[in-house]
């Protein structure tokens, strides 16, 4: 399919083992899938940073430590600077064969976590930064950040007579770290979870710095019933509000090119948080991905 | 493979806490068995053994028997109804647990 | 054996220092009068001499937060800072310590914006008190030097297990030119093993660090946090016996007190300002003053004992300081207060606040304190801003 794909994992390949296991996050969550999964691919012999966010929230409880490898905690703002320095003491002491693996939501990446992430791309850190996206700050209760889609109803963009919720599109972070000559990084979706397998396993490969930002639906946050997290992760691809993109070698590539769109509505209408949104507000919407799909057509293909 | 529930005992005194805090990995002591209103049945007879259910469960519940069929480990599922709604050949159903004997 | 003797600024000291002690890693992030530490130890990792990795990170708050990653998989990590970046850092600078990574930062003391200043003063380091970690406040470049090396060894005690902040006047001290005396690799090798600890992540015992307790728990982390810092006192005194045997220089403890037996003032100082105060006390006892010295050298663990025993020893303390709490007084005048409180004893005390955002105190100052003590048996005045350019208008 791509030049890439040699790097395809199937699922029975994948190793029994549970690395994520007994956490407390919401049923249906779409954060713990990319989690699991990623833990999946690096293995064992993986160090994993968290800021304060959901996924640390749910599985660093002391008793009980949903992590099965080793795993700390980081300051909100740090997640890319402690996961560089886990990198450098482990190579310092001279560790061999292992992963380091950053979890961060969308607030966690594109706001306060920005700076030290662009700080350990532009050192060239051995690292795996994992942006997990469910476009809004979920652990605080859902608030507005720089990674929630226009017309989003969260609790500090709520809509209303004047407001159609959030007023701004998404943060373009995939460009934004491409920018600064990354070895590799892509964007992927829970709602296609072996192109994340084939993503993960190929930053495992890569010496340098790695990005994968991947849109992980959640219930709680997005009014939607447990069952379709998976669903609507790939519906937003299928509708082209997100899209499957890799960048290396200073190219991008666009993985999943939809002859049609599927319906923008329909990807809505399953979600509280959109629920409110008038025919001129999905115009928006539904333009702002027009522009955004001519040029990644023109470009990335 | 998975880490397992173990018996645990709160601490009486200061020394049994972990002198900083850092504690194992994969300690677990209590289940999420009790956040279900539906569980997901498997019907062994139209399972392939595809393993999309295992792909997407976010609790990492779902695992593969011998025979290459799922298995689900009710112990940690919370009923979200993923794998039931992603199975393309309904081998799996939510049941209420009240009814999960008729 | 030779001495290696050598003629260097504060900064300089601390380098070499760091070097001695060999850490895995270093990240820091440029912040005047900490440069030169940090430029030194970047030439010393280009030129081969330390064998670490030298991180460039793009600020104070990810310079602690990588020194803390460097930490949780049990490596040597060094960072320095000052000011407006320690404060940037705050955040890391708690977490540190409740995480318990033994990480040694040095803190160029300098101002805190606003009025701006790159000059001294401790207003940076003493607002972060609270913050768990063990201070130290040094007087010259040999005992920068020397409490780099004493730090790591009390930081990592696995009794204590506590973070180490050392600190240097910004300028008088950090780009001060002193003689100092370069102790030997090997003498350091022996005297400061490699960190060992079970506070780590690794893969024969995989750990889940820096956890989330519910309330049932977390009082009780606090508690051993508490219980860390006292007992790093006792830890403190045997590294600088150990010390003093292998290199043969002391710094008597958690305070050194200068000529204060017969003393009936006594005043207290923190950081580089004792070199003069020492000076002074010399030319007033040569006139037959009785006046003392008591150099503050630790603040945190707080010097209880030795601040006890001074105050059953003398009738007037003064307590100079580069630093204030708006609107109350020097912290390390409320501080010295708390433990005279707590005596059967009359002992009278005198907050002096100086020198803030660089300004000198001369030894005039440093006189005039001592006849304030000495002339007056009660103090109505209980804080003193000493050295003003102008009339204060009251």
């Amino acid at each position: 399919m791509t030049r890439m794909s040699n790097y395809n994992i199937r699922p029975k390949d994948l190793t029994d083992q549970e690395f994520f296991y007994g956490h407390k996050a919401c049923a249906g969550c779409g954060a713990t899938i990319a989690v699991r999964l990623a833990l999946k691919v690096l293995g064992e012999r993986t160090f994993s940073v968290l800021p304060a966010n959901c996924m640390s929230a749910v599985s660093f409880i002391y008793p009980q430590m949903a992590f099965a490898t080793n795993a700390m905690i980081a300051p909100f703002p740090a997640t890319g600077a402690m996961l560089s320095g886990v990198a450098a003491g482990a190579k310092a002491l001279g560790l061999k064969d292992f992963q380091t693996v950053g979890f961060a939501g969308d607030g966690g990446t594109a706001d306060i976590g920005f700076q030290a992430l662009s700080g350990a791309i532009d050192r060239g850190d051995d690292i795996l930064y994992i942006c997990y996206d469910n476009e809004a700050y979920m652990n605080t209760g859902i608030q507005k950040s720089g990674l929630t889609p226009y017309g989003t109803k969260t609790t500090t963009s709520p809509a209303g007579e004047n407001l159609p919720g959030s007023v701004k599109h998404k943060k373009n972070m995939f460009e934004i770290v491409a920018a600064h000559g990354i070895a590799y990084a892509a964007t992927a979706s829970i709602g296609y979870p072996n192109d994340f397998l084939r993503k993960l396993n190929k930053a495992k490969s890569v010496r340098g710095p790695v990005y994968l930002h991947i849109l992980a639906s959640c219930p709680t946050g997005w009014g939607s019933k447990t069952e379709l997290s998976v669903e609507l992760a790939k519906d937003a691809v299928d509708s082209g509000l997100w899209y499957l993109a890799e960048y290396e070698n200073d190219e991008f590539k666009l993985n999943v090119n939809p002859k049609e769109f599927a319906s923008v509505e329909n990807y809505l209408s399953k979600q509280g948080r959109f629920k409110h949104l008038k025919e001129e507000d999905i115009n928006v919407i539904i333009e702002h991905r027009d522009k955004k799909w001519e040029k990644m057509r023109k470009t990335w293909l | 493979m998975r880490p397992k529930v173990r018996a645990y005992k709160r601490p009486d005194k200061i020394s049994d806490y972990p002198s900083t805090p850092a504690f194992e990995s994969g300690h677990l002591v209590s289940k999420n068995a009790g956040w279900r209103t539906f569980k997901p049945v498997v019907d062994p007879e139209k399972c392939v053994g595809c393993l999309r259910c295992y792909l997407v469960c976010p609790d990492g519940v779902i695992s593969r028997t011998e025979d290459n069929k799922v298995e689900i480990d009710y112990d940690f599922c919370k009923g979200c109804g993923i794998c039931a709604h992603e199975c393309k050949l309904d081998a799996i159903t939510m049941k209420k647990e009240a009814d999960e004997d008729e | 054996m030779s001495k290696n003797l050598k003629f260097v600024s504060g900064d300089e000291a601390v380098a070499l220092g760091v070097r001695l002690a060999r850490p895995h890693v270093i990240s820091a992030y440029p912040i005047t009068p900490q440069t030169i530490v940090v430029e030194r130890l970047a030439d010393f990792v280009e030129d081969g001499s330390l064998k670490a990795e030298f991180m460039h990170v793009e600020s104070e708050h990810s310079a602690m937060a990588a020194a803390m990653g460097v930490s949780a998989v049990g490596a040597r990590a060094f960072t320095a800072t000052s000011s407006q970046g320690l404060l940037h850092m705050a955040e890391c600078v708690h977490y540190a310590s409740g995480a318990r990574f033994p990480i040694v930062m040095m803190n160029a003391n300098r101002s805190i914006a606003v009025p701006w200043s790159i000059y001294g003063d401790q207003r940076d380091s003493l607002g972060l008190l609270d913050s768990g970690w063990i201070q130290v406040y040094v007087e010259d470049a040999q005992e920068a030097l020397d409490m780099i090396i004493q730090a790591y060894k009390i930081a990592e005690h696995p009794e204590v297990s506590t973070p180490f902040m050392v600190n240097l006047d910004g300028f008088v001290l950090t780009h001060t030119y002193e003689p100092i005396e370069l102790p030997d690799q090997k003498v350091v090798d022996d005297f400061l093993p490699m960190y060992q600890t079970a506070n780590k992540m690794s893969f024969e015992e995989p750990k889940s660090l820096c956890f989330s307790t519910s309330p049932a728990d977390n009082q009780e982390f606090k508690y051993m946090q508490h219980k860390a810092m006292e007992r790093s006192i006792h830890i403190i005194h045997e590294v600088e016996a150990e010390f003093e045997q292998a290199f043969g220089r002391s710094y008597h403890g958690l305070t050194e007190s200068y000529r204060c037996e017969d003393a009936e003032a006594v005043l207290m100082t923190l950081g580089s300002v004792t070199g003069t105060v020492r000076t002074v006390v010399d030319e007033l006892r040569s006139e037959g003053h009785k006046v003392g010295l008591c150099k503050i050298r630790y603040m945190r663990p707080f010097p209880k004992k030795e601040v006890s025993e001074l105050g059953k020893m003398v009738s007037k303390v003064g307590v100079l300081e580069k630093n204030v709490s708006f609107g109350y007084e020097g912290t390390v005048f409320t501080n010295v207060n708390s433990v005279f409180s707590s005596l059967d004893t009359n002992v009278k005390s005198k907050n002096y606040v100086g020198g803030l955002g660089g300004r000198d105190i001369t030894k005039d100052d440093i006189r005039a304190i001592f006849m304030d003590l000495l002339n007056n048996e009660s103090f109505t005045e209980r804080v003193e801003f000493i050295g003003m350019g102008c009339d204060t208008n009251e």
